[in-house]
């Protein structure tokens, strides 16, 4: 006869809800803002969250983005700042949006093996003084993008930051502290930022181009024409600078023919690539593909932008960076409003399976955009020059599989492991690495390096940067105080049976005091 | 020791083939290959992908007989396999009340019983000896032995020890089945074809009863899902396995905390899939009391959580014995202490193999034979069922 469930397991565990809403949307960017509007019309009631303003805390963390120190923080005007900035925001508000700024969310969770004790689609939300959960009949996750970071020495110091940071700092906040600029990448986020700090009022002092020829041909040449050169088939070979960091950057040739050119800045903006932000779907446990025409690891989405998890949506650079969408935010605005009609909708028990994608979306364009950065990055690192900032792993490390510098790494058997080695194997695995060198496991959660170091494990050892499964991403998404992440509210039955392990009957009794005639007493 | 009676390698297939690439199965076959034997290991996925790579790394699992050859290894560890483990040495148990200051006694005896010094704290030892205590800590037992390491970094050391003395691994290949010969296994089945063998090791963790199964006899074991969290880095304390609280864990080399405890979730047998190790939020409640263990670490910030998926048998011991039902094969699982116990586990495994016993430690309590009376829907009774949903009411209704 079946006892009741083991009390020490999660079965009968609660979670506190505080409150619910019938669609949530996580960013409020033109998809988030678009999928908004749509739902008001609906009439559905919606609760639109978005992480910024972010307190200072993060930002020197880089995170969301990699602001490179190059951005005044949360301010007691940085709220109205980010309502100016986008008229949008107020609209949603006056159309009965519940817009809530400065509120991150950190997870995502629904029933499924394992979790089974989370009995409804639950965010776990946070405004950085409190933690708490909000259930939701459906979910748009909008959460953007961010940058593909891009390692030389002196990468790390202040100074060096992604494109997405620096539109957000200028656009957003109304807080870039950036003057003279030189910028990595000579795609359409290149040209456009150049040109939106310049109108700006800062300088640009060059644009630097690993490929050979500008990516966004007709905006370098307006910027040529204003006289900002466009190195092609260079990189950034060293940056330098004092206290404030960056001062200069020398630049070389990667086919180290020509001189090298030197730049005075005080900024250098990484515009290599834009990486779409798939953390809390990939929380979520929703299906995650390799897309190289939507920017890299991407949901599985249907034309409505339903993910493989039931009542998730993803819509806008999240669920895919294409260059339309860059160009035309009422691109990313208009696959929000989609999600919208479809999430109002939507039936949960009637949800379509989304059927694997047999083919992905080639991109040669963007793989060899990866790679080759990749390649100039290699080109010009020096010993200590390191690809994960937080764990300060040099590229030697990362690709040598080195432990720490504060373990013994110099036995001979060790010296004669590394990537080639580990890929010889079995697959590689940048999960793995990332836990044998720690690249990527530091306190910005590997938002600087992650693709990059993708990049360079398919680079250095010839695998198809496809071929290399997504990192996992884990909660809390955002990095969160202890204090403000503990749970206050505790359901009694879980503060009442909380135990360090099994707690199975007689686990730590002695084995001496275990006569063996006695092993199978008490067992059912 | 004499010379192991094993042929030498064959062209698909080795003298003991190990299923399972684990903390267990390696270390079996790393212990196997020292003795000269020729070993592979077969994985379904990476090598420490399961429950070996993502645990607490404690090492202090004082009620077992392999308890003092444990702690015997470790210390040596890193340079018998030449990889570094990240072993360190003794523990700390912080109590925040009497009942938890009670309830160290077991530890207490067990290690002292086996000739370990153990030395009780009073409050004021213990904020000394653990810099982020706080006023809460009324006392604690500061363990001179036992200790922790990192997992992934201790599973591949083993991985890659064993392949410096010529054993090979197959990573992402599973074992799906085995060709007998009347007692004997002959073959195993795996999703690249047939792997020949004279002995036979399934050490697959939680896999370990479905595995057993189709040799003729079932060991009991069943999975759970458990989780921890890591913090951001912070200033090394002077001993990094602090535990207490209701949380076990461990300060890393590089600073982080990382603890788990609290409720385990039972998952459905037979599923040993990604999508079951999700990790909940239950990061939430522990968060919650390792701020209380550690008030002065309350700023610090989470940055990961994860999950694992465990075996545990019937009693939550270890089965560690040859299969009545074939006379060649040895089945290992560990029932939620495998990895500190490692050392020892794959020592001990390896000379049943070999001698057909192990030399240094009475594992009759590991014996199979034990639960030869259990009810066969044991997880019922024992209420090791997953939670109930509203969804299995309807079917049921
Ligand atoms: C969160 C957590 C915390 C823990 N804390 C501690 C601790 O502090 N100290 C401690 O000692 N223990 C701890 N444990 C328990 C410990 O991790 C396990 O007891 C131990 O890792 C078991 O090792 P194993 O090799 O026996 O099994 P596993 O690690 O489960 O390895 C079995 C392997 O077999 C493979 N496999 C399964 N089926 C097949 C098949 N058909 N074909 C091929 N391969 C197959 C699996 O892929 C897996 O890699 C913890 C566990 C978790 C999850």
């Amino acid at each position: 006869m079946a006892r009741a469930p083991d009390v020490r397991s999660t079965a009968g565990k609660r979670l506190p809800v505080r409150e619910h809403v019938a669609l949530l949307i996580i960013g409020a960017g033109p998809a988030g803002l678009g999928a908004a509007l749509e739902a008001a019309r609906q009439g559905v009631h919606t609760v639109l969250i978005d992480e910024h303003p972010v307190e200072q805390g993060l930002i020197g963390l880089d995170i969301p983005f990699h602001f490179g120190g190059r951005m005044a923080g949360r301010s007691a005007s940085a709220m109205e700042r980010l309502v100016e900035a986008d008229p949008r925001l107020a609209e949603a508000f006056e159309a009965g949006v519940d817009v809530r700024l400065g509120v991150a969310a950190w997870g995502l969770f629904s029933p499924r093996d394992g979790q089974r004790w989370v009995r409804e689609r639950v965010a776990g939300l946070s405004d950085g003084q409190d933690a708490w959960f909000m259930s939701f009949d459906a979910a748009i996750i909008a959460t953007g993008r961010r940058d593909f970071g891009l390692s030389f020495p002196g990468w790390d110091l202040p100074g060096v930051m992604g494109v997405t940071a620096a539109d957000a700092a200028l656009r957003r906040y109304d807080a870039f502290s950036g003057r003279d600029l030189v910028i990595l990448g000579s795609g359409i986020e290149a040209t456009g930022f150049a040109q939106a700090t310049l109108a700006a009022g800062c300088r640009v002092a060059a644009l630097i181009e690993a490929a050979d020829a500008p990516l966004d041909a007709e905006g370098c040449a307006a910027l040529g024409a204003r006289g900002i050169p466009v190195l092609t088939g260079a990189m950034v070979a060293r940056a330098e600078g004092g206290v404030d960091g960056v001062a200069r950057v020398r630049c070389v040739k990667l086919s180290g023919e020509a001189a090298p050119a030197e730049f005075a800045c005080d900024t250098v903006v990484l515009a290599a690539g834009a990486v779409p932000v798939v953390e809390l779907l990939d929380v979520a446990g929703a299906a995650i593909v390799f897309d190289a025409a939507r920017g890299g690891h991407v949901p599985l989405i249907d034309a409505h932008g339903r993910t493989s998890v039931p009542m998730l949506f993803a819509a806008g650079d999240c669920a895919g960076i294409t260059p339309e969408k860059t160009m035309d935010p009422e691109a990313a605005a208009a696959e929000g409003a989609r999600a919208a009609i479809a999430a109002a909708s939507a039936n949960p028990e009637a949800w379509p399976s989304l059927a694997e994608p047999t083919t992905v979306g080639a991109d040669p364009g963007m793989l060899e955009n990866r790679l080759r950065w990749a390649a100039a990055a290699m080109a010009v690192a020096e010993a200590d020059t390191p690809v994960c900032q937080c764990e300060e792993v040099s590229l030697a490390d990362l690709l040598g599989v080195r432990p720490p510098r504060y373990l013994n790494r110099d036995q001979p058997t060790m010296r004669a492991r590394n990537v080639t080695t580990l890929g010889g194997d079995g697959a590689l695995n940048q999960d793995q690495i990332k836990r044998l060198t720690r690249a990527g496991m530091g306190a910005c959660q590997g938002r600087r390096c992650r693709e990059q170091i993708g990049a360079l494990l398919a680079g250095a050892t010839g695998t198809a940067l496809a071929a290399i499964p997504l990192p996992s991403y884990r909660a809390p998404v955002r990095p969160l105080p202890l204090s403000v992440f503990a749970a206050a509210d505790e359901d009694p039955a879980l503060s009442e049976n909380w135990f360090g392990w099994f707690g199975i009957d007689g686990q730590w009794t002695p084995f001496w005091e275990l006569a063996e005639s006695k092993d199978a007493e008490g067992m059912p | 020791m004499n010379p192991p009676a094993i042929p030498p390698a064959r062209a698909k297939g080795a003298s003991v083939i190990v299923v399972g690439g684990g903390v267990t199965g390696l270390s079996a076959a790393w212990w196997l290959a020292r003795a000269g034997a020729d070993v592979l290991v077969i994985e379904k996925g990476i090598v420490g992908w399961e429950a070996s790579g993502r645990n607490g790394g404690g090492a202090t699992h004082h009620q077992s007989p392999l308890f003092a050859e444990e702690q015997r290894l470790w210390p040596q560890m890193d340079e018998l396999l030449g990889y570094p483990t990240e072993y360190q040495p003794k523990r700390v148990r912080v109590a925040l009340d009497e009942r938890q200051m009670e309830e160290l006694q077991v530890g207490v005896n067990n290690t002292r019983g086996q000739g370990f010094a153990v030395e009780w704290l009073d409050a004021r030892q213990v904020r000394e000896l653990v810099p982020l205590a706080g006023d809460n800590a009324v006392g604690g037992a500061y363990f001179a032995c036992g200790g922790h390491a990192n997992p992934q970094r201790t599973v591949q050391a083993y991985a890659w020890a064993l392949q410096d003395l010529g054993g090979r691994i197959l990573q992402h290949t599973e074992v799906l089945g085995f060709t007998r010969l009347a007692d004997k296994v002959t073959a195993v089945q795996t999703t690249a074809g047939a792997f020949a063998c004279d002995q036979l090791v399934v050490v697959a963790g939680p896999q370990t009863g479905i595995l057993s199964a189709l040799l003729g006899t079932e060991v009991p074991v069943t999975p759970a899902r458990a989780e921890m969290i890591v913090t951001e880095p912070l200033p090394l304390m002077p001993i990094g396995g602090v535990d207490g609280n209701y949380l076990y864990g461990r300060q890393t080399l590089r600073g982080n905390l990382a603890y788990g405890g609290g409720p385990h979730e039972w998952l459905p047998v037979g599923r040993g899939s990604e999508a079951t190790r999700p990790s909940s939020p239950m990061a939430r409640n522990i968060a919650k009391r390792l701020a209380e263990l550690f008030p002065k670490a309350r700023h610090v910030r989470v940055i990961r959580s994860w999950a694992g998926i465990i075996e545990n048998t019937p009693d939550g011991r270890p089965v560690i014995d040859r299969l009545p039902s074939a006379g060649n094969a040895v089945v290992a699982t560990m029932s939620s202490v495998g990895f500190g116990l490692s050392p020892a586990s794959g020592r001990a495994i390896s000379q049943i193999v070999l001698d057909g016993r192990c030399g240094f430690a009475d594992l009759s309590s590991f014996r199979l034979s034990r639960f030869g009376n259990l009810a066969p829907n044991w997880r019922e009774v024992l209420g090791w069922v997953p939670p109930e949903t509203e969804t299995d009411h309807a079917g049921a209704a």
